[in-house]
């Protein structure tokens, strides 16, 4: 490497790093006094229920959105790379609405749309919050597992494995979900970065998710806001790690994306 | 009796007709290649045998039941492709035993089938290792080792060579040849190289415009082209538009050569053929006295082309282009710029209608492995 790229690496870890480096030390000084050094926040942040309560339903409503968007793109996704190419372009331009549509908007239609539907469903974050997390995860997990499809030919896979007697459920299973599995991934660790971080549809709809918790802290008490951003950033990556592992047990290649040589 | 049957298939794509009622009968147990250039309807066929594609009109029978509308997971057809399909997530072992597990067998079974056929395809080392462990000649031996691991009733085989480098596509085709007869299963091969084709079926069928041109064995198909197609498309072959000077002789008139042909004996004076004649057939020597007399055709020698133990001339006389092989020892006497006679042998030459040979593109001599 030469020197020139260290410098770049510096500049840009110092970049990254800085911030979290200040927050840190923000976080480290002591409500009463101001001055530094205590673990006090972390202390207040890991003995208030509000805390662990928030953090649960957006980690299971990210794991309810992972699931869900998955269990509808992926075969979706497939079915349009084998048999209709020609409606990807299609599906990919209705993926880009809610980047277009802000969520302020999008959030009051879907008020006005799913008002008078069921309790359990337009009153409860696993009904009518998950399904709007869907719809903004929607361009991640498509774009992401379009890119999977593409690197591995899908059709000669397919038709190798029904060759050999495998149903559609089968090949599906077993053949194609291992081999985009690294799509998959990501397409899911970008729908938990947005669910654990999603404030305006929550805050609209008022359900009382991790994001809104953070900013009733951010609001009121300074140094442990600084303190449950740190935890915050940390869990969001714990989480993604452990679907790292977990994604990565299965198979002995782990993410394995191979095509034709 | 035949085994497996294709009657009066057609497809179409759009305008396209990739089959224009194709008919193929095979006996159990035997090789059936079908050749012909690309676009020619030969993968259009296998695929329509294997299940993924539906014919718009015909029926494929598979020991005589009907299997044209049972889908591809319950027809027992194994498949070889011309892409490398292994599984990337499994082993090769593991690929081989994919369709045992789909079945059910048990555990002992599919490993004794997957050493089996591991040992089969001489991979009985490489078991554990991924496809992308695996050179492309492995990863098609392992695919052919999967495909026969179900005990397929067919084994179809589309262009698995093509991908493969020189060397290694002779030595697998004669390894799938070897393995198609020690287990005598009914086999279709579908290639463009028309080589291939010849050195490994019981039966050939060219291809072309989704029509089967002729469907014979790789002997009689090389010795006794039915159409022009045909004897351009399998091996090269000199095209000589001539006149039946007499039936009673035989004696055609090429541009003012006069040749005896067998073959046009019986046909009226004046009748319009194609001549056609192997390179490897014709008799070159250097011209004494410059005359095209007792059936010879004169021009000059403008190229050599070495190909090993012969060597290829072209000539081009005034109204003639032909391509001879010689030996290569005799090269050395016939340098280029020679003015050489080739007589045309009395047995071993084709003689077709003109009429069909419209149909055909009208080069002088052809040879697709050049193209």
């Amino acid at each position: 490497m030469a020197p020139s790229a260290y410098v770049w690496l510096l500049i840009g870890t110092a970049y990254f790093f800085i911030p979290l480096l200040a927050t840190f030390l923000f976080s480290l000084k002591s409500n009463q006094t101001g001055k530094c050094c205590t673990l006090a926040s972390y202390t207040w942040v890991i003995h208030n229920g509000q805390f662990w309560h928030t953090l649960k339903i957006s980690f299971l409503l990210s794991l309810e959105t992972i699931a869900i968007s998955l269990l509808i793109f992926v075969p979706t996704v497939y079915w349009v790379h084998l048999k209709m190419p020609r409606l990807r372009p299609v599906i990919a331009f209705f993926a880009l609405i809610p980047f277009v549509v802000p969520p302020i908007v999008l959030v009051v239609g879907l008020l006005k749309f799913f008002k008078g539907s069921p309790d359990w469903f337009y009153a409860q974050p696993w009904g009518f919050l998950a399904a709007a997390y869907v719809i903004l995860a929607f361009p991640y997990m498509f774009f992401s597992l379009d890119a999977g499809f593409r690197a591995i030919d899908v059709h000669t896979l397919t038709e190798a494995s029904q060759s050999l007697g495998a149903s559609w459920p089968v090949t599906l299973v077993k053949v194609i979900l291992p081999n985009i599995r690294a799509a998959a991934l990501a397409g899911s660790f970008l729908a938990l970065a947005i669910v654990m971080g999603e404030f305006t549809i929550a805050n609209l709809a008022a359900f009382h998710t991790f994001p809104l918790f953070l900013q009733y802290v951010n609001e009121t008490q300074a140094y442990p806001a600084a303190a449950l951003t740190l935890m915050s950033f940390g869990i969001t990556w714990a989480a993604m790690a452990s679907l790292l592992v977990f994604g990565r047990r299965r198979g002995g290649r782990g993410t394995a994306i191979v095509g034709a040589r | 009796m035949s085994y497996l049957q294709l009657i009066d298939l057609h497809r179409d794509f759009g305008t396209t007709k990739a089959l224009d009622g194709i008919e193929i009968s095979l006996g159990q147990g035997e090789f059936l290649s079908l050749l012909g250039p690309s676009g020619c309807g030969k993968t259009t066929a296998l695929r329509l045998v294997a299940g993924f594609d539906r014919p718009d009109k015909g029926s494929i029978i598979v020991d005589g039941k009907d299997v044209t509308r049972v889908s591809p997971s319950k027809r027992d057809m194994g498949m070889v492709f011309q892409a490398y399909s292994l599984f990337p997530n499994m082993t090769a072992e593991q690929n081989v035993e994919f369709g045992l597990k789909i079945r059910g067998r048990k555990r002992a079974d599919r490993q004794k089938r997957v050493e089996e056929l591991m040992e089969l395809v001489g991979l009985g080392h490489a078991g554990k290792r991924y496809p992308h462990q695996l050179s492309g000649g492995m990863q098609q031996r392992v695919a052919l080792a999967r495909a026969l691991a179900i005990e397929p009733r067919v084994l179809l085989l589309d262009e698995p060579l093509s991908a493969l480098d020189a060397k290694v596509r002779v030595q697998l085709r004669e390894e799938i040849r070897r393995i198609q007869l020690e287990l005598g299963i009914t086999t279709l091969y579908v290639t463009h190289d028309q080589e291939e084709a010849l050195a490994v079926s019981d039966h050939v069928a060219v291809m072309w415009s989704g029509r089967i041109e002729q469907m014979a064995t790789p002997a009689v198909m090389y010795n006794s082209p039915a159409t022009p197609f045909v004897a351009e498309f399998i091996g090269t072959m000199n095209r000589l538009e001539a006149t039946v000077v007499d039936g009673t002789s035989g004696e055609v008139d090429h541009r003012g050569a006069r040749m005896t042909v067998p073959a046009a004996q019986g046909l009226t004076r004046g009748e319009r053929v194609l001549v056609l004649v192997r390179p490897e057939t014709l008799e070159v020597a250097p011209v004494d006295g410059g005359s095209s007399a007792n059936g010879g055709l004169v021009g000059d020698i403008v190229a050599h082309t070495f190909l090993g133990a012969t060597t290829r001339l072209k000539m081009l006389g005034e109204d003639v282009e032909l391509i001879a092989d010689i030996p290569t020892a005799r090269v050395e006497a016939l340098p280029i710029g020679t003015r050489v006679v080739a007589h045309v042998p009395l047995e071993g030459v084709r003689l077709l209608s003109l009429a069909d040979a419209d149909a055909a593109p009208a080069s002088a001599a052809s040879d697709p492995g050049d193209q």
